[in-house]
């Protein structure tokens, strides 16, 4: 059958009859950067729009109609318009690093995508210790969010960022346990492996309550770290502007607003792996007829569709929930998320170690 | 006894982003029920708000008859100038001097669409209307004269 794998797999197996093993590496190496930039773009034109939509169905309006069938080309016509504006720098901005800012924003973007295991057999790097990789270089984003706010001159933008390092720094503590909780179960670090051990059976229905208090501790901290409402501080547009992106203008704009929404996919795709089993096919026990009729379906479709089902959780969220006061923030990690998420991960040890999950 | 608040707590925040979260979802799921006036396409058919205004107008009757006695309430009552009442002295068939209006002079681009003045008429001489589609490339278009030309007042209005 038509796969991702078999794609890659018959690529590098033309590359290296063709080329000597180094020049055949390098080329590899281009097509995936390649690959992902161009994946970057697809997801921002599709986030957009799908993010627009949404926000328009749920507050009974149309949303963009005008540009292309049912204004599905409105994101691409954004996309040009960002691309011919001007790049201004401020003044009394310091330029070296207002100009890093948004390439470290998605740099992290793209270290990011490195172990992700898009379709069976499909992952550009399965590293033994994929998962602490997600969590640690996602805190380097933060860095470019302060770098931004700092370089900016600016009080909103200094606000923003101070608002957000506060945030992301906090609610790191308690996504990071609700990684460790299914980590707990399956006893290793590494994608494929937490994927593979989905196979009877996706973590959230295996691991009873503990594990649907810990997706749900997750979605929140995720949410909050992807800075987006109800936990959008560092932007706030009612109140700071912009936040730390005020004084930028296209397309350094549009990186970090591509970077958004790139890191959306990126937790929601880490959230779908541990959770909801990756690219594994929905299957039941031992139902052998079924469970059949779900491998038909390609892993690579298994996986954006449990993605985007999360994308879409986050984004109802957002349309749904007025943005929490800085206090009230901090209140709900330090007093509310951080010590369930802590009994909830020894609930769970307790689970793991007893063997009392399927 | 801090346990149970606690966890009372979390319960009802929990149930009630369920709710919110219920709601939205009833409008994801329900996309009939639109608010989107889509208006240069739908100029013909669009229905306003009743509570909508546009301008202040004043009504005539068939006879070329409105009802204002040229009190000035209304100017009186207008926060930035935007009413000015020119009045004048009409003789009556019993040779009495009466006050009337000559001109009743609306600044739209004053206005700021208050209802102060239809408020505080008496006589129900002046409404708002639901035209909105008020730009001009002249801006002395924008000063109206309310009463139309050889207008009077109605009959048994004082």
């Amino acid at each position: 059958m038509w796969s991702l794998s078999q794609i890659a797999g018959s690529i590098h197996e033309w590359l290296s009859t063709t080329f000597n093993p180094t020049i055949a590496l390098v080329l590899e190496m281009v097509i995936a950067g390649v690959a992902i930039i161009g994946l970057f773009a697809v997801l921002g034109l599709v986030l957009v729009i799908m993010e627009r939509k949404v926000a328009a169905w749920i507050q009974i309006r149309l949303g963009p109609n005008r540009v292309g069938p049912k204004g599905l080309l409105q994101s691409a016509a954004d996309t040009v318009k960002l691309l011919v504006k001007e790049g201004m720098t401020p003044d009394g901005a310091d330029k070296f690093l207002f100009n890093l800012a948004p390439f470290i924003a998605m740099i992290v973007a793209m270290l990011l995508m490195a172990p992700i295991a898009f379709a069976k057999d499909f992952q550009f790097w399965d590293l033994n210790i994929g998962i602490l990789y997600v969590s640690s270089i996602s805190s380097i984003m933060v860095i470019s969010i302060l770098m931004a706010g700092w370089s900016s001159n600016n009080k909103y933008s200094l606000m923003g960022a101070m608002r957000s390092g506060a945030q992301i720094v906090s609610y790191e503590l308690s996504a990071g346990l609700a990684i460790l909780t299914i980590v707990v179960l399956t006893g290793s670090l590494q994608v494929s492996e937490i994927v593979q051990s989905q196979a009877n059976g996706w973590w959230l229905f295996k691991g009873h309550i503990p594990a649907i208090i810990a997706f749900v501790i997750f979605m929140i901290a995720v949410t909050a770290e992807t800075n987006r409402a109800p936990f959008d501080l560092a932007e706030a547009e009612s109140e700071l502007t912009a936040g730390f992106h005020t004084e930028y203008s296209g397309m350094k704009f549009a990186l970090f607003f591509l970077s958004e929404y790139v890191n959306v996919f990126i937790v929601c795709a880490i959230g779908a792996t541990l959770f909801l089993g990756g690219w594994m096919p929905f299957h039941i026990g031992n139902w052998e007829a079924f469970n059949h009729v779900m491998d038909y379906i390609p892993s690579s479709i298994w996986f954006f569709g449990k993605t985007f089902f999360l994308i879409f959780l986050i984004m109802w969220f957002r349309w749904t929930f007025p943005r929490l006061r800085i206090d009230q923030l901090l209140n709900l990690e330090w007093k509310y998320l951080l010590p369930i998420s802590m009994v909830n991960l020894l609930l769970m040890t307790a689970l793991a170690i007893l063997g009392w999950y399927f | 006894m801090f346990l149970k608040d606690y966890i009372k707590e979390v319960y009802g925040a929990v149930k009630s982003l369920i709710v919110g979260m219920r709601r939205t979802g009833y409008y994801f799921t329900h996309h009939k029920e639109i608010i989107t006036e889509q208006y240069p396409d739908n100029r013909a058919t669009l229905k306003l708000a009743d509570r909508f205004k546009g301008e202040v107008v004043m009504p005539h009757n068939e006879n070329n008859e409105h009802r204002c006695t040229g009190c000035t309430a209304c100017e009186l009552a207008c926060p930035n100038g935007t009413i000015k009442v020119v009045t004048k002295f009409d003789i009556t068939p019993e040779g009495k001097k009466k006050k009337a209006i000559d001109k009743l002079v609306y600044h739209l681009e004053l206005c700021t669409m208050c209802n102060l003045c239809v408020t505080a008429c008496p006589s129900d001489a002046i409404k708002m209307a639901q035209t909105f589609e008020h730009s001009v490339y002249d801006r002395n278009k924008l000063t109206k004269i309310l009463n139309n030309p050889g207008s009077k007042i109605m009959e048994g209005v004082e």
